[in-house]
């Protein structure tokens, strides 16, 4: 079977612990959560690290609170309480639907919302076994020089396969972060960068602690919708959040974050949309507007062209699913 | 008193819960003292000659205790006799990116690994064939020199009757294209070996494997060992689905590398080498020619075929065959021709899958008869009916059928699912199709030749009352070892729980000749039913003596003796196993079966293969439903009746038919195996940009191979049709694999019956069911 190569695990039991582990042991080490994503990349060579630095034992990542009108998530809450919790159930609908459609339900017992948004890029010629990577030659990300998706490319083009980022992203979540410099915080949307090979935007020992998201109003609502060919276990193939803010029956604003195309998700706004009408003709032209802006690359495992079809179906369906339109 | 039959009954498999509990004890479960780990170093190149291979390094690392390469084990073997193609390592050439070089024993796998990284192996690269197209169109690029085909592995061509002139005759035509992908086995439990020297030079392996007996006789070839010197054990498989059934790299690996330690050597395959190993459904591209009468009646079906074979022979010789050969039943052909060329490729060997050879003609011929019954406006289940072949018929082939309840079968999913209210009645979007079929219970003639038994069991009797059945069966989870027990349990009169079944142990088994061809049922059943009879008949003698009546008069039943006109006379089963040893002393029998050599089959050339001693029978009905904005289709209901013969444990059929209606829909909605290059689109008109090299696995880990989890499971029900033929035990037939068969040309018919569409290219993707829809508008 595929074993870990030998690596030292330290297990800190507070955030300044950890935060000073990471800067004691450098780029070599890497923190690990529930393990989820961090343990089989490891274990297939995808990525190297001869320390872990576990986030397991440390309480200050823990817990959902309501509080001044905006809903605050420890990082290393699990997916499955996120799915089930009834803050997030009540404020944030689509946030726990999201959590509840990552992998499986193990998975999600095991994985942390910190984790999911910090999920490795994913790429069907990297998510490989050395054997077959060796046969490929290597990649942008995998000990080679040339993009297999986009020959030619400079950036690595994997794709960010998170479900929760693009339904945090619409709800305007933003980042509390600790690193050897104190604490900062950091817009959910501005996380990631357009190279797969690094595309957390942390700095160096730099830890997720929190993730906080404003309570939205009255008008507005969040609609999350994943494809992938299972209903359990697989990553998104098509993943897209869109978010309307309705006043009096029209629009004010909206986003629309879609996941599973690049390193970062395409972030479009909707203000242009503003003062019409929320129907089905608004919901056909919002699929074809994210067909139009949205070029699925062949970097994750299914045909790019139907995935950019799907796109505009999925869109069109969350607008719909919204509620405030009669289909 | 009246005791329940045990034969019949619906009892569980005794070790079940063994499996359940993490208690039962698969081969990597297995430490031995001293025990090394072994890694197999892979090719990266899909087809090269191997110019050189350097170990020095390897063998330099602490931890390493020995290194093997091809050159130790050159002898050639393969399942099939008359195509031995592989070697235990390849010594010459690689011929798809995978294929085992060497191998290190080591003392973790984490050393093993390491080590395979440091031996030097240097490749002249040759061109990769990696398409049928590529391989027949480039002969002057040999995968195997010594094949004087060019890269045709097999070519079979039968006739039989008037094809042209019938479809001359004819008063409907179909004519389809058909396309079948790769699928391969997924079972739970990857391949795993042992191998162990003792202090006499006796070889011991234990193995994963569903040939015990076929691994036992090539690793005395390969090795060079006499027979008697080695010993095969088969501890619990978790899973094999055929993807066992021929010896492998890992079973010479550990066995070469125990004779050069001295110490046992364990190698368990990472998953992706368990996708390498493969063995699965060959991918097929089929031309099919079908007339009708205006009644529906077939009057002849003109089939060609060309399968993609991969890198090495495997069973190829019997696949292609079977590609043919067992179509002739369950409808009688007027005439029939068939053209099968199965060609090599430079990518991981195809093989046997659950209904080896015959799923893919089966759907080819399934949905030409669907197109027939819309042109003729015949119902399908009517079309169906008026072509029945008949029980105790003879096909075009000359394959003898004995008992069939083929009709039963259609009747079954017709009233289950509510067909003749609902088919072609439903709003669209939604729809119900039929397919029917056919398997074999096991193949007249052994791999190799031989008049020996095709399978032999021997039972003992304990005076504790128990009951020990020795038999080389492989039970792979389907059940074999609990068949046996309710066999010699039905006919001794004792409980489930009163039998051991020890099995797949060369040293302290009969042979039989392995999980395969769906033949153990009939075959071992066979067998153990006439050891069991012969003690049973030597237990009632025993006590008719003591009670001073006959034989005849003697019941054994619920761990009883007792008078068949008296139940209040008996006596507790042991007693009565005690009175029988004093009379015979120690109690055992043996049993042996040997398949009918008369009135079976043809006397053609190649008209034995696919020849069985009794053949089951399928009915599908399927209800899917089609997004036509997505294109996907979910299968949401299969209803399938199954003619066993006799349901000797019928949990453990309705287990067999649930199980192959969830792998057959897997594999036409959502499985495929193949490499990038072709592999990720099967339509042939678009490519995604693949990479610089080919033959590279689209889908090498059970997250990528998408396999259906239970949620993507459909509604299952099963229905067991009883139509006992004379020559399986209690009339018992197969049903490990022709339950499979028919789901997926039943989902296809379904789809159109929704939509009005054809997907005759599988998987049924949904963006070819979004082109298709597109083309049906167009038009």
């Amino acid at each position: 079977m595929l074993r870990l190569s030998p690596l030292h695990l330290h297990q800190p039991r507070d955030l300044a612990q950890a935060v000073a582990l990471l800067a004691e042991h450098g780029p070599q080490a890497r923190l690990i959560a529930g393990g989820t994503d961090v343990l089989p990349s490891l274990k297939l060579g995808q990525t190297q690290a001869g320390v872990l630095v576990s986030l397991r034992r440390v309480p200050e990542l823990l817990g959902i609170d309501l509080q001044d009108g905006q809903l605050r998530i420890g990082a290393g809450t699990r997916l499955a309480e996120i799915a089930t919790d009834a803050d997030v159930l009540a404020h944030l609908p689509a946030l726990a639907h999201a959590a509840s459609r990552v992998a499986s339900p193990q998975i999600r017992n095991m994985g942390t919302l910190g984790g999911n948004l910090c999920l490795d890029t994913r790429c069907r010629f990297i998510n490989q076994s050395d054997l077959w990577r060796e046969a490929l030659g290597g990649c942008l990300k995998s000990h080679g020089s040339e993009c297999h998706v986009v020959p030619g490319g400079q950036n690595c083009v994997a794709a960010l396969s998170s479900d929760t980022a693009p339904v945090l992203i619409a709800y305007g979540a933003t980042l509390e972060l600790l690193g050897p410099q104190g604490t900062r915080e950091l817009a959910l949307v501005d996380l990631y960068g357009a190279d797969g090979r690094h595309h957390v935007l942390l700095q160096p020992g730099e830890v997720l602690v929190a993730v906080r998201v404003p309570l939205p109003g009255p008008g507005t609502r969040v609609a999350y919708r994943k494809w992938a060919v299972r209903k359990s276990i697989d990553f998104p193939l098509v993943s897209v959040a869109v978010r309307l803010d309705v006043a009096a029956g029209r629009l004010t604003g909206g986003t629309l974050a879609a996941g599973a195309l690049n390193p970062r998700p395409r972030v479009l706004d909707l203000a242009k949309w503003a003062g019409r009408a929320v129907d089905a003709d608004l919901a056909a032209e919002l699929g074809q507007f994210a067909f139009d802006r949205c070029r699925p690359l062949p970097n994750v495992p299914y045909d790019a062209e139907y995935r950019r079809e799907r796109l505009a179906v999925e869109v069109r369906r969350a607008v719909l699913e919204l509620g405030v339109i009669p289909s | 008193m009246t005791h329940a039959r045990i034969v019949g009954g619906r009892h569980g498999k005794p070790d079940s819960l063994d499996a359940m509990t993490g208690v039962a004890r698969f081969t990597d479960d297995l430490v031995l003292p001293r025990m090394l780990h072994a890694k197999i170093l892979r090719s990266p190149h899909a087809h090269a000659r191997i110019v050189r291979i350097d170990t020095t390094r390897a063998e330099m690392l602490q931890g390493v205790h020995a290194v093997v390469v091809g050159a130790e084990m050159p002898m050639r073997y393969g399942i099939i006799p008359w195509t031995p193609d592989e070697q235990a390592l390849a010594a010459d050439k690689v011929r798809y990116v995978g294929d085992a070089v060497a191998a290190v024993a080591a003392v973790s796998e984490e050393v093993a690994t390491a080590a395979c990284r440091l031996i030097d192996v240097e490749y002249e690269v040759l061109p990769a064939l990696t398409t049928p197209e590529a391989a027949l169109a480039h002969p002057e690029t040999r995968i195997h020199e010594a094949n004087r085909h060019g890269n045709v592995t097999k070519a079979v061509q039968l006739a039989f009757g008037d094809v042209e002139g019938q479809l001359q005759a004819a008063d409907l035509v179909v004519e389809g294209h058909y396309q079948f992908h790769g699928s391969t086995h997924g079972m739970l439990e990857p391949h795993c070996a042992i191998g162990h020297v003792d202090g006499r030079g006796l070889l011991t392996v234990w193995s994963s494997t569903q040939v015990p007996h076929y691994l036992h006789r090539e690793l005395s070839k390969v090795l060079g060992i006499p027979t008697h010197q080695i010993r095969v054990i088969q501890p619990l498989v978790g899973g094999a689905f055929g993807g066992k059934s021929e010896p492998f790299d890992l079973e010479f690996v550990v066995a070469k590398l125990a004779q050069k330690t001295g110490r046992p050597v364990k190698c368990l395959y990472t998953r992706e080498e368990v996708f390498l190993a493969h063995r699965g459904r060959h991918p097929f591209d089929m031309h099919y020619r079908t007339g009708f009468t205006k009644d529906g009646k077939i009057l002849a079906v003109d089939a060609k075929s060309v399968l993609d074979g991969g890198a090495y022979s495997s069973f190829g010789l019997v696949t292609t065959y079977y590609s043919g050969q067992l179509l002739g039943s369950p409808y009688a052909f007027q005439s029939y021709r068939f053209d099968s060329t199965r060609v090599y490729t430079n990518k991981p060997a195809c093989g046997p899958k659950r209904g080896h050879g015959s799923v893919q003609p089966r759907f080819a011929i399934e949905v030409q008869l669907d197109k027939a019954a819309r042109a003729l406006g015949i119902d399908p289940i009517e079309l169906r009916r008026r072509n029945f072949i008949g029980e105790n018929s003879q096909t075009i082939n000359e394959f003898h059928i004995g008992s069939s309840g083929f009709l039963e079968c259609l009747t079954a999913v017709e009233e289950a699912s509510g067909w003749k209210e609902r088919h072609g009645k439903l709003p669209r979007g939604r729809g119900l199709g039929v397919a029917g079929s056919t398997y074999i219970s096991g193949t007249n003639y052994c791999i190799y030749p031989t008049e020996l038994p095709q399978s032999g069991v021997q039972i003992c009797l304990d005076r504790s009352g128990r009951i020990r059945v020795f038999a080389g069966t492989s039970d792979i989870g389907q059940g074999s070892s609990t068949m046996l027990a309710v066999i010699a349990a039905d006919e001794l009169g004792v409980e489930l729980d009163d039998v051991r079944v020890i099995a797949a142990d060369s040293d302290l088994c009969p042979v039989d000749l392995g999980a395969y061809s769906s033949r153990i049922t009939l075959m071992a059943g066979n067998a153990c039913l006439n050891a069991a009879r012969d003690l049973a008949g030597k237990v009632r003698d025993a006590v008719a003596t003591k009670w001073g009546c006959t034989k005849r008069e003697v019941l054994l039943a619920g761990r009883r003796a007792q008078r068949l006109d008296n139940p209040e006379v008996w006596m507790p089963i042991q007693e009565a196993f005690i009175l029988a040893e004093c009379a015979f002393g120690t109690m055992g029998a043996t049993g042996s079966y040997q398949t009918p050599k008369e009135g079976v089959h043809g006397e053609y050339r190649g008209g034995t293969i696919g020849a069985s001693p009794a053949y089951s029978f399928t009915a599908h009905i399927a209800e899917v439903s089609v997004d036509e904005e997505t294109g996907e289709v979910t299968v949401e209901k299969v209803w399938c009746a199954h003619d066993c013969g006799k349901a000797l444990s019928p949990v453990l059929v309705e287990g067999q038919i649930e199980g192959s209606c969830y792998m057959g829909a897997g594999e036409t909605v959502m499985e495929s195996h193949g490499v990038m290059a072709s592999g990720l689109r099967t339509d042939g008109q678009r490519r995604d940009p693949g990479p610089g090299k080919e033959g590279l696995l689209a889908a090498s880990s059970l997250l990528d191979y998408r396999m259906p989890t239970t949620l993507d499971t459909p509604e299952l029900h099963a229905f067991i049709v009883e139509k006992p033929d004379p020559r399986g035990p209690h009339g018992a037939k197969e049903a490990g694999e022709g339950p499979l068969h028919s789901v997926i040309p039943a989902i296809c018919n379904a789809i159109f019956d929704a939509v009005g569409v054809r997907i005759d290219a599988l998987p049924v993707a949904p963006e070819k069911v979004l082109r298709a829809l597109r083309e049906a508008r167009k038009s």
